[in-house]
């Protein structure tokens, strides 16, 4: 399947390794992702608290470059990796087609640029991708090198699933955990799947926002994960760079590694470390996953 | 096909308009003084009149008294829904000697003034109403009413306290009753209680005298392990065909030893019991619980190594030697009854937290809903009355979240009226059986009923606690040393205005009612509707709270709306007095709407004979026509609407009543 793209600001920065491993990913599962040409902000969480028109107008301009971009007279799927992002462009389809007073603003504004919106787009997240259209048995038959013993705690943050859970339950999502099991890693079980790791807050009110994040990695660490993975830039932003301040709060604070769920599939697909972004990590992934990477064989972790 | 002229020949048509006011809730919206001056100009129109209240004894008294002396022929009256008043108005114009089917209502309350915004338009719609039924009763005949004798017998579906209650009833004043349960023991949830509230009477000591009581009565027959498959007929004449499933137990030759359920091979329970939801055991030979009616042991043959195998040594067939009450070959039977009326008690399931995977159960192990709370307090149930966690240990802290899946826009939105008071009993019964410390989490507490508000402050004064909040999750998630081993419950506290985290060693999930998983297939059988949500629709919610919408079938307990056990019992009251009370009359009069074929222009090509559902057209082979059944005809107007030569005609719907009355309504239009 040929998907249209929404990358999103983080993932072009910050977050370019999560792009790198899923590129790579969904070439080797014969899909691929064409980028949306000429996209804008999505607007995130900070211009809707400021301006609720103008930012679904934000939003909304990615959606009608979606349906004019596409070959697909029906529906159209845009693959949004970012959970800000995939929350921002979800909440404005449902604001087009649910709230009159909204699109009467909006959707005339689009036309000026000579964009329409006829409620075709349906934003995807690549974990719902994945689980429904690839499907876990297709995942585990492109698996070269199975991650036995690999403790993962999935994390996946608040947004993917809340408000709009779409393809997941929004308290204890699934999706991610299903997609390690196929890689043959082991997902612990713990209730902070969605608790929130802070977003903005980890610059703006820093003891709140480490906290939170010392909140998850500890749970994760109790609970015996190797590894936390994550589906969203900012998420992963977060839990991994906040991680030198709080061992300075927490003396008794051990790292932990953070990756992207994508860059778990790469290892476990034997594709080039280098091309998964793995040495942009600031904490190593275990040097036992890593020894022999490229070499075929299976992980033994444990 | 119409022949506009047959009015005529009922000589000099005389038609009286009653335009009611209902108060203000038709003259609120439609202009009543200009419907009447409207009505006056319509042809044959001799009076038209309007009052404030017209079913009242005054406005009764003015129809009556107008029938008499205008010489009036035809009654029409605008008012209400036909539902609320048509028997009234019928009855006026018996007493003043109209035959009652020369009458039509015309709805102008339901069906415009409640519904209709603009004035202007209600009152114009009323107009056209009115203009249609002024040109139909034109065509309307005198017609008398159908009689029926009504079979003496009941059945009643559902063996919980509402079906036990209603059943005594009945057999005590002289009916015979088929008590049908689907489990292999009457009961019901009330069976599974340790502790009714807000007494805290022993549930097992008031149910099972009666249990006992509906075993010995010599008018009840209990049909356990067993389901209605079919029904058919109508009010005072149903016929219900029951399948008694097998249970490899003879009924009639089992003297309730259970030597047979000790002399099983296997020696220990291992199976889980469903009575229990699984927390106790039980082997493939088993009764539900000790006080069991009837006390006949079930055979599970998914589990029994007879049925698996073919190999066991049939200990239990040995133990019980010549009283031959095991029979492995015993078959399904379908048994055919004959009864006059039905009453449907099937109740309630309770709802599956599971979907609420927030809260933890399935999860971790010491999340546990309401009704296997009450088995673990139960003297019967798996732990003989003692409140325990998994582990064997006594909890120190319980925490009772309300409001599971109910008042709750993404399960289901109504209150399940039972939980608060449910949740107070269980935490009594926690203080009094661990002596810990219960938090009960709730939105508000309703505690209207006699004695629970009193038995609400009662717990208050032994110590329980009451957080005010709807609970966000339950989470092994501890963050200080004292949640460590913990169940944390998350919650804000709405009147202290702040995030609490509760940590406690087990947790009760107060879950809601929600009608039973196949409440639709039973609604399609009975012919009955559902109201929002799926539970079952009374006739009127309030001045009809038994019946239904189909004659002769009634309704009581949890199965048309949430419940506590004196409502119940008050309701299965209500309903066994409905069914005797149409017993008790012998005949019912049924409404002459039934179909009729006018030989002279029957051409017999029988399309009427293969699309009647209830068989009562068949072909006359010498006369070469299709000739109708009235007993067996239901009204429904399928052959008359299929007829290609106008000879399947219907009583009170016929086609000249019909095509006057929609001439008449589109003759403001056309």
């Amino acid at each position: 399947m040929d998907y249209l793209y929404y990358p999103g600001c983080s993932i072009k920065e910050s977050g370019i390794a999560y792009e790198e491993s899923l590129t790579a990913i969904m070439d080797v599962l014969n899909s691929s992702l064409r980028e949306l040409e000429d996209w804008n902000c999505c607007g995130a969480t900070t211009c809707i608290s400021v301006e609720s028109d103008e930012a679904i107008a934000l939003a909304s301009r990615n959606l009608a470059l979606a349906e004019k971009q596409s070959n697909n007279k029906g529906t159209v799927d845009l693959v949004t990796p970012c959970n800000a992002c995939y929350l921002t462009l979800m909440r404005a389809t449902h604001y087009l087609s649910e709230r009159r007073n909204i699109a009467d603003k909006v959707l005339p504004a689009l036309d000026k640029q000579g964009l329409h919106c006829d409620n075709r787009v349906r934003i995807r997240h690549p974990l719902d991708v994945l689980v429904n259209d690839v499907g876990v048995k297709t995942i585990s038959d492109h698996v070269r090198r199975k991650l036995t013993g690999l403790k993962v705690a999935c994390y996946y943050g608040c947004q993917m699933v809340r408000p709009y859970a779409t393809f997941d339950d929004p308290n204890r999502p699934t999706s991610m955990d299903q997609v390690m099991k196929a890689l043959g890693a082991q997902p612990i079980d713990w209730s902070l799947k969605t608790k929130c790791c802070g977003a903005a807050l980890g610059s703006l009110l820093p003891d709140t926002g480490e906290q939170l994040c010392h909140d998850i990695l500890k749970e994760a660490q109790k609970k015996g994960a190797d590894v936390v993975v994550t589906g969203c830039p900012l998420c992963h932003f977060n839990l991994e760079t906040n991680q030198s301040a709080i061992r300075k709060r927490h003396s008794d604070f051990k790292t932990i590694p953070v990756a992207y769920f994508s860059q778990l599939m790469g290892l476990a697909f034997e594709l080039p470390p280098k091309t998964l972004g793995i040495q942009r990590l600031f904490i190593p992934l275990p040097s036992s996953l890593m020894a022999g990477a490229g070499k075929g064989g299976e992980y033994v972790t444990a | 096909m119409l022949q506009r002229n047959d009015f005529s020949k009922n000589g000099d048509i005389r038609i009286g308009v009653y335009v009611c006011d209902c108060g203000t809730n038709i003259a609120g919206n439609v202009r009543v003084p200009e419907v009447v001056e409207y009505a006056r100009t319509l042809p044959h129109v001799v009076v038209s009149k309007e009052y404030k209240y017209m079913c009242s004894d005054p406005g009764q008294d003015m129809i009556r008294r107008e029938i008499k002396e205008q010489r009036l022929n035809r009654l029409l009256i605008a008012a209400c829904s036909p539902h609320v008043h048509e028997e009234t108005f019928r009855n006026v114009a018996a007493q003043a000697g109209l035959n009652p089917f020369l009458f039509q209502m015309v709805n102008i309350r339901e069906l415009v003034s409640w519904v209709t915004e603009d004035p202007d338009k209600a009152t114009s719609k009323a107009k056209d109403m009115i203009r249609a039924a002024a040109n139909r009763v034109l065509f309307h005949e005198e017609l008398e009413p159908l009689k029926y004798h009504i079979k003496p017998n009941v059945v009643i579906v559902g063996g919980g306290i509402a079906g036990i209650h209603a059943a005594l009833l009945l057999a005590d004043s002289g009916e015979h009753v088929y008590l049908v349960e689907r489990e292999p023991s009457i009961g019901g949830h009330m069976a599974m209680f340790d502790k009714t509230f807000p007494t805290l009477d022993c549930a097992a000591c008031i149910l099972t005298p009666k249990m006992t009581m509906v075993k010995s009565h010599p008018n009840i027959t209990i049909l356990s392990y067993s389901d209605v498959v079919e029904v058919s007929g109508f009010v005072g004449d149903f016929k219900v065909k029951v399948r008694k499933k097998p249970r490899y137990v003879d009924e009639e030759n089992c003297v309730g030893c259970f030597e047979c359920i000790d002399a099983c091979v296997f020696k220990d329970a291992r199976y889980p019991n469903e009575f229990d939801f699984g927390l106790g055991k039980r082997k493939p030979i088993y009764i539900p619980f000790p006080q069991a009616v009837p006390p006949v042991p079930v055979i599970d043959a998914d589990t029994c190594i007879e049925f698996k195998t073919g190999k066991c040594p049939k200990d239990c067939l040995k133990a019980c030697g010549e009283r031959a009450g095991i029979d492995f070959d015993q078959k399904e039977e379908i048994l055919d009854l004959e009864v006059g009326s039905i009453i449907v008690a099937t109740g309630f399931d309770s709802f599956d937290p599971k979907k609420m995977p927030q809260y933890g159960y399935g999860i971790y192990p010491n999340v546990y809903t309401s009704l296997e709370t009450e088995r673990l307090f139960n003297a019967s149930g798996p732990t003989a009355g003692e409140l325990v966690l998994r582990d064997g240990s006594k909890p120190k802290s319980v925490g009772i979240i309300h409001c599971v899946g109910s008042r709750d826009e993404n399960h289901n939105p109504w209150c399940s009226r039972v939980c608060c008071m449910y949740s107070m009993k269980l935490a009594h019964l926690v203080k009094e059986r661990t002596n810990a410390d219960v938090f009960n989490f709730y939105i508000d507490i309703r505690a209207a009923g006699k004695g629970y508000e009193e038995f609400y402050n009662r717990t208050m004064e032994e110590g329980v606690q009451y957080i005010r909040g709807k609970v966000a999750e339950v989470t092994d998630n501890a963050q200080t040393k004292e949640e460590e081993g913990k169940l944390i419950i998350r919650v804000e506290d709405t009147l202290l205005g702040m995030i609490r985290r509760i940590p406690v060693d087990m947790v009760i999930l107060s879950v809601g009612l929600e009608p039973q998983h196949d409440a639709q297939e039973v609604t399609k059988m009975f012919n009955i509707s559902c109201s929002g949500g799926g539970w079952f629709m009374e006739r009127h919610p309030k001045l009809a709270p038994v019946s239904t919408m189909s004659g002769g079938v009634f309704l009581a307990g949890a199965c048309q709306a949430p419940k506590d056990i004196p409502d119940t019992v008050a309701q299965a009251g209500a309903a066994a007095s409905e069914a005797l009370a149409l017993s008790h009359k012998g005949v019912i009069e049924v409404e002459p709407n039934t179909a009729f074929i006018d030989e002279t222009l029957c051409s017999g090509c029988q399309v009427c004979v293969g699309l009647c559902p209830y068989s009562a057209i068949s072909y006359d082979q010498e006369k070469k026509i299709s000739v109708l059944n009235q007993a067996l005809c239901q009204g429904c107007g399928v052959c008359a609407g299929a007829c290609p030569s106008g000879a399947a005609q219907q009583h009170l719907f016929n086609d000249n009543q019909l095509m006057a009355e929609i001439e008449g309504a589109l003759a403001g239009v056309l």
